[in-house]
């Protein structure tokens, strides 16, 4: 028993002389080589969400905080934080912010299931790998191919594919990091604003013939919405409406009068 | 004798044990920071620095230490104290010294504090049963040979660059491909494969 006991002082006291000798040469060395570093930064990176995912374009939440301080990046570069975030920024380094609004990623496709496949695809579920196969294997090549690499590419599990072989995102869970945007082969998602209610769910510049043997719900270029529009908001370029959202007043004229039902109103 | 046998000693740890091709140890760093040569020597200088550093004190600490009281079976833990402590010193210094290296370096810097070969190295002079001279040619030389491999790495991947290779393979796979490459001609040429 004691002998156990002076085992255990002794291997204490061993590890324990060595732990205060690395210590003290380790205060020393932290006095003596000491980083004058800006407080403003160290205030910042406690603001900061934290997750580090690069949204901002800088190597990470501490890089960010550096330049926003050193080399006057934007106070609202951070996409995660958001409005509230930016707003504590701008709190530290005493600037205003401009209350931004919010925006997500948007679908712009209603393919999915009202899409026709022109041959079965067998092989790894990626939407890159399947827009190998002669740009994929719906008939539509614009559209969505409902393989979830934009799943995949967010870090915040925001979006997900649904039953209707589409994508979407779940609000509150998304940070507008943008990083699902960049990962979509076909460009399908952009940023849209909470403001902007109508939108139109196609991206095919195909001639209305090709779309409509292709897909149920795809936009034929018939120009009934841009003659329906008492705005004239929308024009036809292409064969695809686009719709100016600073025009748009959101009446809804377009989305009953669109015989395809491409035009959406949220 | 003992001026051939540390000589003998210095060129083990250089080329014949070298431990990134010929023993794969402390490979994250091999394939981390091999991007470009600045990061690289540094690196390369921040191992050798606390490889050698390790080897020394824990060679004083085993012996005078922890062989009188017979208490060798700290030796790991004791051996990882020692290691985390040099490695914040050399943190410190970079940040002080070299700001730019400490960023490129980012995250691979604090980790040769888990960097096997550093380990590898104090370990490997404690089952050798060198002395205190061999313990710290050793290590230094183990330090360098990493390196010589280091500088290679990094040399042949900043040109790799502009070669046109298929996109499948640029980036971290073509690393491994060079990797390859040198570690046969390094098992081949100074670590001869015996029949």
């Amino acid at each position: 028993m004691s002998e156990l006991v002076t085992l255990l002082v002794k291997a204490t006291a061993i590890l324990g002389g060595l732990g205060l000798a690395v210590g003290v040469m380790l205060v020393v060395a932290s006095k003596k080589f000491k980083v004058e570093t800006n407080p403003l930064v160290d205030e910042i990176v406690e603001v900061l969400p934290g997750a580090n995912c690069g949204a901002c374009g800088y190597a990470g939440c501490a890089d960010f905080a550096e330049r926003v301080v050193n080399e006057g990046a934007p106070i609202n570069g951070c996409p995660v934080g958001g409005f509230d975030v930016a707003k504590e920024i701008g709190g530290i380094v005493g600037q205003e912010v401009a209350e931004g609004e919010e925006q997500y990623p948007f679908v712009r496709c209603n393919g999915g299931l009202n899409c026709v496949d022109r041959f079965e695809y067998v092989g790894f579920e990626d939407c890159k790998a399947v827009m190998m196969l002669s740009d994929g294997e719906k008939g539509c090549n614009y559209g969505c191919m409902g393989r979830g690499t934009c799943v995949r590419a967010c870090p915040f599990s925001a979006l997900s594919i649904g039953e209707d072989r589409l994508p979407h995102v779940n609000k509150n869970l998304c940070t507008s990091c943008g990083l699902c945007i960049a990962s979509c082969p076909n460009d399908i998602l952009v940023f849209a604003k909470e403001s902007e209610k109508v939108h139109v769910l196609c991206m095919s510049h195909d001639k209305g013939k090709a779309v409509k043997e292709s897909c149920t719900v795809g936009c034929i270029g018939c120009k009934i919405c841009e003659k329906s529009c008492p705005e004239e908001a929308i024009k036809v370029t292409n064969f695809l409406a686009e719709i100016d959202q600073e025009k748009c007043t959101a009446c809804g004229l377009c989305v009953e009068k669109c015989p395809q039902n491409t035009i959406s109103i949220r | 004798m003992a001026e051939d046998a540390l000589f003998s000693i210095f060129m083990d740890g250089l080329f014949i044990k070298n431990f990134l091709l010929i023993q794969f140890l402390g490979l994250c760093s091999f394939v981390g920071v091999t991007k470009d040569i600045k990061s690289a020597a540094g690196m390369s200088g921040a191992v050798v620095f606390v490889m050698a550093m390790a080897s020394t004190v824990s060679y004083l600490l085993y012996t005078y230490i922890l062989v009188p009281t017979k208490m060798e079976f700290l030796d790991l833990i004791s051996f990882i104290v020692v290691i985390a402590a040099l490695v914040q010193l050399v943190e410190f210094v970079v940040r002080k010294n070299i700001p730019s290296l400490y960023r490129s370096l980012g995250i691979y810097l604090p980790l040769i504090t888990t960097n096997c070969a550093v380990l590898g190295a104090v370990i490997l002079n404690e089952n050798a049963g060198y002395n205190f001279a061999q313990s710290v040619v050793f290590g230094t030389s183990a330090g360098l040979g990493y390196t010589i491999v280091m500088l290679m790495m990094a040399g042949i991947r900043e040109r790799s660059t502009f070669v046109n290779v298929p996109s499948a393979i640029r980036g971290l796979p073509q690393a491994f491909f060079i990797a390859l490459m040198l570690s046969m001609a390094f098992v081949n040429y100074f670590w001869v494969i015996p029949i």
